[in-house]
């Protein structure tokens, strides 16, 4: 049987940083990263750029709840994708789930995400699900995740990029 | 190159149903682990709980979920601590042949910190009330590596058809 959901690269953080996946082949049909992580010093919001594009091409809803409340918010024009939310603090050792599945990301149109943080501490917490819009017609070839503050993701912060094929 | 989604096991239930659907000798060779679900109970209600059940003991209060529900009028989020429950799922009364579907993410199970692991579950029945979508994040406070799971309900049997796959995930 063909094998339709492969590894393309995967990173663990051995020192502090952002994470950031290139050459990204343009024989699959769509993209899925997964990262089980933390954040090095503080809580900070998961954002996402493509191809090293800093214009105003991303937007964004979301809905997330913290076991209490529930809250949508959504974001235009923004010069990355506010995808995520927090990352922990490096003072945790649970780790947050977030996994963002990018649909036709060679394709010739824009490209739309639809993003999962799932980040409970136990005493807090918060689950979250993001729609996302990024509006160039370029394919994706580099994929950087970092967080909004520049305060890096920790040391063992593992992300994963697989390619799917519908074909 | 390798293929990174590899079946590792399935379980269906046959007539009458079965007492628990379980996965034991879960391989420790990959990285993450995927269950995807579709269940309903043979209880005599509308609704029933999916429990779970890691390694083989009770998960008890190690065991939280924190999650939002929205059930087609309102939007709700809420937490618990009380136990291995991981989702609600169709009654044996609930509109015939209807099952609940769930995909359950253990990111990083043969590691060393707290499990993590998220749900993403509907239960949709063209029932007029006590439909809904649900999402949760769930922590497991325990180090162990995962290498049983298993799924239960509570006073009743997971109805036949009710199925289980268990799928590996690896990025080596």
């Amino acid at each position: 049987m063909a094998s339709t959901y492969e590894k393309i690269a995967t990173t663990t953080l051995g020192s502090a940083g952002t994470i950031t996946f290139s050459s990204i082949p343009a024989t699959y049909t769509d993209l899925r990263v997964i990262l089980n992580g933390k954040n090095a010093t503080a809580s900070d919001y998961i954002v996402v750029r493509f191809n090293g594009d800093t214009g105003t091409n991303y937007s964004g809803t979301n809905l997330s709840g913290n076991g209490t409340s529930v809250s949508s918010y959504t974001e235009s024009n923004g010069t990355k994708g506010y995808w995520g939310n927090y990352a922990l603090g490096s003072s945790t050792t649970i780790l947050t789930l977030w996994t963002m599945d990018i649909f036709s990301y060679a394709g010739s149109t824009y490209k739309t995400v639809l993003c999962s943080t799932s980040n409970n501490l136990g005493a807090t917490g918060e689950v979250l699900r993001t729609v996302g819009l990024y509006r160039s017609t370029n394919a994706i070839t580099t994929i950087l995740i970092l967080n909004d503050g520049s305060t890096n993701f920790a040391v063992g912060t593992t992300a994963t990029l697989y390619g799917i094929k519908a074909a | 190159m390798a293929n990174t989604y590899t079946l590792i096991s399935s379980v269906t239930a046959g007539s009458g149903g079965a007492a628990s659907m379980e996965f034991t000798s879960i391989p420790a060779t990959y990285t993450d682990l995927v269950v995807l679900l579709s269940v309903r109970s043979t209880n005599s209600g509308t609704d029933a709980q999916l429990r779970i059940n890691i390694n083989g003991t009770g998960v008890g209060t190690n065991h939280s979920i924190r999650l939002i529900q929205g059930d087609g009028s309102s939007v709700a989020s809420s937490t618990s601590t009380t136990g291995w429950i991981v989702g609600g799922m169709n009654g044996g009364t609930s509109t015939a042949n209807t099952f609940t579907s769930l995909q359950v993410y253990f990111p990083n199970y043969t590691g060393s910190t707290n499990k993590s692991y998220s749900v993403d579950s509907t239960m949709e029945r063209n029932f007029a009330t006590g439909t809904y979508a649900e999402l949760s994040a769930v922590l497991y406070s325990n180090t162990s590596v995962i290498s049983s799971l298993s799924f239960t309900t509570p006073s009743a049997n997971l109805a036949e058809y009710s199925t289980a796959y268990l799928y590996g995930i690896s990025n080596a």
